[in-house]
C-alpha cells in the first residue's frame, strides 16, 4: 500500500510541475496574467508530494517490504535500521527520487519566501525549476520507477554493498544531493533572468543566500566523502582524482567562482552576463556528474549503479537542459545590459582573476575526467590519475592562493598595489619562516613545499581583513569570508603535510611481535573473530605507543559480510592533535604472521577541518544576507506603515 | 589605470554551447559505439614480446617467451588462483590438455601457496607456469584481465586472444583456431 501512495504522489507531481511550467509561463504573457497567483502555491504542494512519496520509499525500505523490487535488490531483513534507511538512496532509483525531491523542495521553498525578486522573474524562475524537474520526474516515472512490485516477492533481499554500510555514508548523499540539487536554483534563478532581462544587485541579492546555502552542503559533502573515501576503502589516501569525486568537485569549483561573482554583482552592479553564465554552469555540472556517473560511461571505483540505457536518457535531459539554456544564454546574454566597469587592481579585479583561475580549474578537472573518453574515442585507451591533476591544477591553484591573500584587501572600483605593501610583510615573513622550517624538517616535494609556505602565508593574511576593524560591529558576512579563506589555508596545510611527511609500513607480523612507524611502536597483541549484526571479522588488537607515551589500542577488522558476500578491511584510526595513524589488518601471511599496513599521517586531520571551516564560514555568510535582508524588509515595511498612517 | 571593458557581445558568447555539443557528441560516440570496455591486444600477428618470468612453483618450469616457439601452436593462458572466472574455465582447460592441447600459463599477482591449492583443486593443465607478480608481463602481451587465452602459432606470434573464461562452447573453436594456424 505504501509504495501505491508513494507511487501515486509521484505522479500527482509530476503533473503539478508541468503545471507550474505551463501556467508560469503563460503568466509572463499579457493575457496569461491571470495565472500569476497559481504558480507559488504549485510549487509548494509539488515539493511537499515529492517528499511524500520519498518518505513512502523510506517507508518500504525501513520495514524491509520484498514484494518492491528495489527494496528486494538492495536490502536485506538482516541489517541495522539506520542502513535499512540509507539503502533507500545507495540505488539508482532510489538516488533520483531523492534527487527530484530535493528540487521540488528546494522549489517549493524559493516560491514561499523569496520576496526579493521582482515578481515577473519569480515567475519564470519557478517555470525554468518545473520544467528541469519535468525531466527527472518522467526519466523517473518511465525509466527508473522505485516503487515497482515484485510478485512473487522473494523470501529474502539481496542486501546493500557493504561498503556502503557504514554511518558516515548512510548521510553523504542526501548531503550532496542537497548541494548539487540546491543549484538547480541558481540555474532556475539565471533562466528566469535570462528570459525577463532584469540583472542587477538585488538579482545577485536574491541569488546569493541559495547558492551560498546549495555551496555549504557541497563542501560539506564532499568533505565527508574524502573523508569516508579515506577511512572505509582502506587506501590510506584521501582524494583519487576519481571520475566520482572529480563529479562534486566541478559543481563545488563553479559555485565557487558564482559565489564570488555574485558578490561582485550585489555590490557593485558588474559581472552580469558572467554571473548568469555562471548560474548555468554550476548546475549544468552536477547534471553532467551524475550522468558521467550514472550512465557508467566512465570506469570508476564508485560505479555503484551502472546502466547504458538510463545514460542515453539522462543525456538526453542534459541536452535539452543545458543546451537550452545555452541558446538562451546566446540569445539573451548580448541584451542584457553592460554592468559597470572597475579597474584591473581592484576588489572587482581581484574576484575577476580568481573567477578565471577557479574556471580554468574546473576545465582542467573537466578535460581530465573525459580525457579518457576522448582517447577512446580516437583509438587510445588511458587512465588520468594524479600525476596529471596535482601539478596542471596547481598551476593555477597556487596563483589564486595568492590572489586570496590579497583580493579582500583590495578596495572596490580602483586601488593601487603599493598601498598596502606594508600589510603583506607579515604574511610574506610567514611565507619565508614556513618555507625554512619545512626546508629544515626536510622530505617534501616541490608541490607540498610550496603548499606550506603559501598555506601558511595565506593563514594569516586571511586574517588581515579583520584589522583595523571593530571586531563587534565587523559583518558576518566578513567574518565568513575570514573563516572561509583560513579554511582553505588550513586544509593546504594538511594536505601538503599529509603528502610531505606520510610514512607508510607493510609489515607481516606474528602475536606479540612489535614493529615501528614514525613515532609510534606497534605491537600486534592477538587477532580475534569477532561478530557483528550481519557480519563477521577478524579483529587486530594492536598495542600503540606514540613515543614514550601510554600504550593505547587500535583494532582494525577484516570483515566477512555475508549478504551480499563481500569482504571489506575497516581500518582504525587513532587521532592526535598532531596526525592520525591509521592500520589496516589485511590477510593472514604464512606462518602464522598477518600483514598489517599502517601509515603515520602527520595533521592530516587539517584537510577535513579545513573543510568544515570552510562550510562554516558559508553559514557565517549566510546568517548575515539573510540578517540583513530581514532587516531591510522590516525597516521598508515600518516606513510604509508609518506613511500610511501619515496619509490617513 | 586602464579599465577593464566587460564584453557581452560577439561569438564568445556561442562558444559555451558550441564546448558543450562538441561533449554531448563525445559522450553520445561513447555510449552509442558497441560497448568493447577490453584491451584488445595490439600484438595480433606479431612476435611475442620477450619475456622471462620464474617458475612459482617447484613441479612446474618457469616460462621464457623462447619456450613458445616450439613449431606447433600452443595456447598461452594468463590466470590467478584468486580469480573465480578461472576456476570457472579449469576444466575447460583439462579437456584441451586431454586432446592434446600444450598449454602455458602465466599466473598474474599470485601467491605460491594459494597457487598450490588452486593447481591442487582443479587440476594442472600447464607444461609451465610463469609468475608474472607485478603484471608487467600481462600488460605487455595487451591483456587488461584474468583469464585471457592466446592461441600461439609455430613460430611464437599470437594468433588469437580470447577473453573472459573458456566456456564449454569455447572449445570447439579454440580447436580451430589451433589446427587453422598449424
Amino acid at each position: 500500500m505504501t509504495a501505491e501512495v508513494g507511487l501515486a504522489a509521484l505522479w500527482l507531481a509530476a503533473a503539478l510541475a508541468l503545471l507550474q511550467l505551463i501556467a508560469g509561463a503563460l503568466a509572463l504573457t499579457a493575457r496569461g496574467e491571470a495565472l500569476a497567483g497559481v504558480v507559488r502555491p504549485v510549487a509548494v504542494v509539488q515539493g511537499v508530494l515529492a517528499l511524500i512519496a520519498f518518505a513512502a520509499l523510506v517507508r518500504v525500505f525501513a520495514v524491509t517490504d520484498l514484494s518492491v523490487k528495489l527494496v528486494a535488490l538492495n536490502s536485506h531483513s538482516m541489517k541495522p535500521l539506520v542502513f535499512k534507511i540509507a539503502a533507500a538512496w545507495g540505488n539508482h532509483e532510489g538516488s533520483m527520487l531523492l534527487w527530484v525531491t530535493v528540487m521540488g523542495l528546494a522549489g517549493g521553498f524559493v516560491a514561499l519566501v523569496e520576496r526579493r525578486l521582482p515578481e515577473r522573474t519569480m515567475l519564470a524562475t519557478l517555470a525554468g525549476q518545473a520544467f528541469v524537474s519535468l525531466g527527472f520526474y518522467a526519466f523517473l516515472l518511465i525509466a527508473s520507477n522505485p516503487f515497482e512490485r515484485l510478485d512473487p516477492a522473494p523470501a529474502e533481499g539481496n542486501g546493500l554493498n557493504p561498503l556502503l554500510q557504514d554511518l558516515g555514508l548512510a548521510f553523504h548523499p542526501p548531503t550532496l544531493y542537497l548541494g548539487y540539487v540546491g543549484l538547480s536554483i541558481a540555474f532556475s534563478f539565471a533562466i528566469g533572468a535570462l528570459v525577463t532581462r532584469e540583472v542587477g544587485p538585488a538579482f545577485a541579492r536574491a541569488m546569493r543566500p541559495w547558492v551560498l546555502a546549495a555551496w555549504i552542503f557541497l563542501t560539506l559533502g564532499i568533505t565527508a566523502g574524502s573523508y569516508w573515501a579515506y577511512y572505509e576503502l582502506g587506501w590510506g589516501g584521501w582524494w583519487f582524482w576519481d571520475p566520482v569525486e572529480n563529479a562534486s568537485l566541478m559543481p563545488w569549483l563553479a559555485a565557487t567562482a558564482l559565489l564570488h561573482s555574485c558578490g561582485v554583482l550585489a555590490a557593485r552592479n558588474a559581472l552580469r552576463a558572467w554571473t548568469i553564465m555562471l548560474g548555468v554552469v554550476a548546475f549544468s555540472m552536477s547534471m553532467i556528474g551524475t550522468f558521467l556517473v550514472r550512465s557508467g560511461i566512465l570506469t570508476s571505483v564508485h560505479a555503484f549503479a551502472v546502466d547504458p540505457t538510463r545514460g542515453t536518457f539522462i543525456l538526453a535531459l542534459l541536452a535539452i537542459n543545458i543546451g537550452g539554456a545555452l541558446v538562451l544564454f546566446g540569445l539573451r546574454a548580448g541584451t542584457v545590459t553592460e554592468g559597470e566597469r572597475f579597474a584591473l587592481v581592484s576588489r572587482e579585479g581581484a574576484l575577476v582573476i580568481n573567477n578565471v583561475l577557479l574556471s580554468a580549474i574546473l576545465g582542467i578537472v573537466l578535460f581530465g575526467t573525459l580525457y579518457p573518453l576522448l582517447a577512446e574515442a580516437l583509438g587510445a585507451k588511458v587512465s588520468v590519475g594524479p600525476p596529471y591533476f596535482n601539478p596542471v591544477g596547481a598551476l593555477f591553484f597556487l596563483p589564486m592562493l595568492v590572489v586570496l591573500a590579497i583580493g579582500p584587501l583590495l578596495r572596490w572600483r580602483r586601488d593601487k598595489l603599493a598601498r598596502f605593501g606594508k600589510r603583506l610583510l607579515i604574511p610574506l615573513g610567514v611565507v619565508a619562516l614556513a618555507a625554512f622550517v619545512v626546508v629544515m624538517i626536510g622530505g617534501a616535494g616541490l608541490l607540498p613545499f610550496l603548499g606550506m609556505a603559501l598555506g601558511a602565508g595565506l593563514a594569516v593574511a586571511s586574517l588581515l581583513p579583520l584589522r583595523d576593524r571593530n571586531l563587534r560591529r565587523t559583518p558576518l558576512p566578513i567574518w565568513g569570508m575570514v573563516l572561509a579563506h583560513f579554511g582553505v589555508a588550513v586544509a593546504l596545510l594538511g594536505m601538503a603535510s599529509d603528502s610531505a611527511w606520510t610514512v607508510e609500513r607493510l609489515v607481516a607480523l606474528r602475536p606479540a611481535e612489535s614493529t615501528s612507524v614514525g613515532p609510534w611502536t606497534v605491537r600486534l597483541a592477538q587477532v580475534d573473530p569477532v561478530a557483528g549484526p550481519n557480519w563477521t571479522a577478524l579483529e587486530g588488537k594492536l598495542d600503540v605507543r606514540y613515543r614514550d607515551g601510554a600504550v593505547q589500542t587500535l583494532r582494525p577488522q577484516a570483515r566477512n559480510f555475508w549478504a551480499p558476500p563481500q569482504q571489506t578491511s575497516e581500518s582504525a584510526l587513532l587521532t592526535r592533535w598532531n596526525g592520525q595513524l591509521y592500520a589496516v589488518l589485511g590477510e593472514e601471511a604464512s606462518g602464522g604472521r598477518w600483514q598489517v599496513r599502517l601509515w603515520w599521517k602527520p595533521f592530516v586531520t587539517l584537510i577535513w577541518l579545513g573543510g568544515i571551516l570552510i562550510a562554516l564560514g558559508g553559514v557565517l555568510a549566510v546568517i548575515g544576507h539573510v540578517a540583513s535582508d530581514l532587516r531591510r524588509i522590516v525597516a521598508r515595511g515600518k516606513i510604509a506603515y508609518r506613511r500610511e498612517k501619515q496619509g490617513r | 589605470m586602464s579599465e577593464i571593458p566587460i564584453k557581452t557581445r560577439g561569438w564568445s558568447i556561442w562558444l559555451p554551447l558550441a564546448l558543450f555539443l562538441g561533449f554531448v557528441v563525445l559522450v553520445a560516440v561513447g555510449l552509442f559505439r558497441p560497448a568493447d570496455r577490453n584491451v584488445a591486444s595490439t600484438l595480433i600477428d606479431r612476435p611475442l614480446p620477450a619475456f622471462a618470468l620464474p617458475a612459482p612453483l617447484t613441479q612446474v618450469p618457469g616460462l621464457k617467451s623462447a619456450d613458445l616457439v616450439q613449431g606447433r601452436p600452443r595456447l598461452l593462458n594468463v590466470f590467478a588462483s584468486w580469480c573465480l572466472p578461472c576456476q570457472a574455465e579449469a576444466p575447460q582447460l583439462k579437456q584441451l590438455a586431454a586432446a592434446g592441447v600444450e598449454i602455458d600459463g602465466i599466473s598474474v599477482r599470485d601467491r605460491p601457496k594459494t597457487l598450490q591449492v588452486f593447481l591442487a583443486r582443479y587440476g594442472n593443465p600447464y607444461r609451465r607456469i610463469g609468475a608474472d607478480d607485478a603484471g608487467k608481463v600481462q600488460l605487455a602481451l595487451g591483456s587488461s584481465g584474468v583469464p585471457e587465452t592466446f592461441v600461439i602459432d609455430g613460430r611464437g606470434r599470437i594468433r588469437y586472444q580470447h577473453i573472459g573464461d573458456i566456456r564449454p562452447e569455447h572449445v570447439p573453436m579454440l580447436l580451430d583456431k589451433l589446427k587453422a594456424v598449424q
